[in-house]
């Protein structure tokens, strides 16, 4: 019993662990917007680093399958949800961000359709909203078997995050070139694993 | 016997602190006090940054050419710069600039010229007398800043040069060398080095383009194109081409960097346009730096930045849809 408690505790720990990391890129974001170092032009350095902190927990929990391969320790699992959650968190605020401290909220329709890089941007937040809608444990229940091929649309958004980010390069493509190879490797391991067909979303089986 | 007596105050020659230990005091001293104050004043440590081996200049103020606009704080136009030989990041220059040296310089001048070769800085800069403009600059992502530059009319330097009449084109070339700079060190950057840009002869003689050594009074800081630019304050940022090694006068239109990079979306002409936008991004408005932090500081686009009355006569009967 008592053993069992402490597992239960530790467990408690790394979850609040993990959700306070997962928070540190706002915090010193924030710290450093208070001590007037986000440079001349905030809404541009804001926007852009709340997209990239998205896409990079993003990457982290296309990382916990691979893990749980190559470890064979199922207890990652636990951080899925939190890190998926965390990804919405911030690319709200991306967006958020981008409409109020840079943009403007004038004819919304036409900013995130008339720009490629933008629908890019719009259409991975899309594909992210029903995942975000369903990740409580009641839709989990509700949806069933339903919920797998439905959460596996994490990987087309993904990609058009990439896509996103690749077409606002302007001349060197270095750190699109990293993070492409990144998310490569990661869909790649599951095409080995697994076969294509399980990075098809909506799909059952 | 003489037994020499030495005064209490005299100090034998192994008491003395060697001279290196001396300064090195000194040294440590200062920079004590430096970092002591910048810990203090945060904005301190940047400025002594900026300031660092920069010289004052001698010049008058042109006002007749310079915009009464608020200018933009040196601390920003130094450390938030496009200079993507050091790093396509806005920080990247202010960081990495430092790598490359300034001093000496020389200009290679070439072409369809009477006094062609190879010229040391102070020796193609001696006949002219600084002056003091203050130009709006505005860069080709919407964003935009006030600066005053210390330099030469464009023009006045040219003349010196004596094109021929075969000149219709100048080009212009940065340094380029891997050793002093870093970004032409990637391995993913597209542009083709070195940096390239051009103006027609008409442009080049107009009275607004201009080069730069200095800002706010003193010699250019390194992210800021040192030890000599050029400005075309009527033109999107990117054809106030840095670090000039290379002048050129030509008959043939030259390629310039942007355009042999993505064609449809940077031109030779690249003039300031709120009716022609960028295919990625609206040209209608900018942000005017340093922008707010809660509300971005938007303002309208003009015409040629604002130049329309000096530079729209060159453009005459031009489809500037067309050449962008």
């Amino acid at each position: 019993m008592a053993a069992i408690t402490k597992r239960v505790m530790a467990g408690v720990a790394a979850k609040v662990m993990v959700f306070c990391l997962a928070l540190v890129p706002l915090a010193l974001l924030i710290s450093d917007i208070l001590t007037g170092s986000v440079g001349p032009d905030p809404g541009q350095a804001i926007t852009e680093r709340l997209g990239l902190t998205a896409f990079q927990i993003l990457l982290l929990t296309l990382l916990i399958t691979p893990l749980k391969k190559l470890t064979g320790w199922s207890g990652w699992l636990r951080y899925r949800r939190m890190l998926g959650l965390f990804v919405f968190f911030y690319a709200s605020l991306h967006i958020l961000a981008f409409l109020q401290l840079l943009l403007g909220w004038g004819d919304l329709w036409a900013t995130f359709t008339k720009r490629p890089y933008l629908v890019m941007g719009a259409a991975a937040f899309v594909l992210m909203l029903p995942l975000a809608l369903t990740s409580t444990k009641g839709m989990m229940r509700r949806l069933g078997r339903g919920w797998k091929p439905l959460h596996r649309l994490i990987y087309p958004a993904a990609g058009l995050v990439w896509v996103h980010f690749l077409w606002q390069a302007r001349s060197d493509i270095t750190e699109m070139v990293v993070y492409g190879v990144v998310l490569f490797v990661l869909l790649g391991l599951r095409v080995y694993w697994s076969g294509l067909s399980s990075l098809i979303p909506l799909r059952r089986g | 016997m003489l037994i020499k007596q030495r005064p209490s105050w005299v100090l034998p020659e192994s008491e003395v602190t060697p001279k290196s230990i001396y300064l090195n005091r000194r040294k440590f001293m200062t920079g004590a006090i430096g970092a002591a104050a910048s810990l203090t004043v945060p904005g301190l440590l940047h400025a002594n940054d900026a300031s660092s081996g920069l010289k004052a200049l001698d010049y008058r103020s042109a006002t007749e050419y310079s915009t009464d606009e608020k200018k933009t704080p040196l601390d920003d136009v130094t450390a938030y710069n496009n200079f993507y030989e050091f790093g396509t990041g806005k920080g990247d220059p202010a960081k990495y600039a430092g790598e490359m040296s300034v001093d000496p310089w020389s200009v290679e001048v070439e072409g369809e010229c009477e006094r062609p070769g190879r010229y040391a800085l102070e020796d193609l800069l001696k006949p002219h007398d600084y002056e003091e403009r203050i130009y709006r600059l505005r860069c080709v992502e919407a964003w935009s800043m006030v600066i005053p530059w210390v330099g030469v009319p464009l023009a006045d330097v040219i003349k010196q040069l004596q094109p021929n009449s075969r000149a219709k084109y100048v080009y212009f070339e940065t340094l380029h060398d891997p050793k002093q700079m870093r970004g032409q060190r990637s391995l993913f950057s597209t542009v083709e080095w070195p940096y390239r840009e051009g103006l027609r002869m008409d442009e080049a003689m107009n009275e607004l383009a201009f080069l730069a050594v200095g800002l706010y009074g003193e010699t250019l800081p390194n992210q800021n194109g040192a030890p000599i630019r050029l400005v075309v304050p009527w033109k999107y940022g990117f054809k106030s081409i840095k670090s000039i090694v290379r002048i050129r006068f030509a008959e043939e239109q030259p390629k310039t960097s942007w355009e042999m990079l993505a064609p449809n979306e940077y031109g030779f002409y690249a003039n300031v346009n709120p009716e022609v936008d960028h295919p990625r991004w609206s040209q209608k408005q900018e942000r005017r730096l340093p922008s707010g932090i809660l509300r971005p500081n938007w303002i309208e686009t003009t015409k040629f930045n604002g130049y329309e009355e000096q530079v729209a006569h060159l453009y005459k009967g031009m489809d500037l849809a067309k050449y962008y």
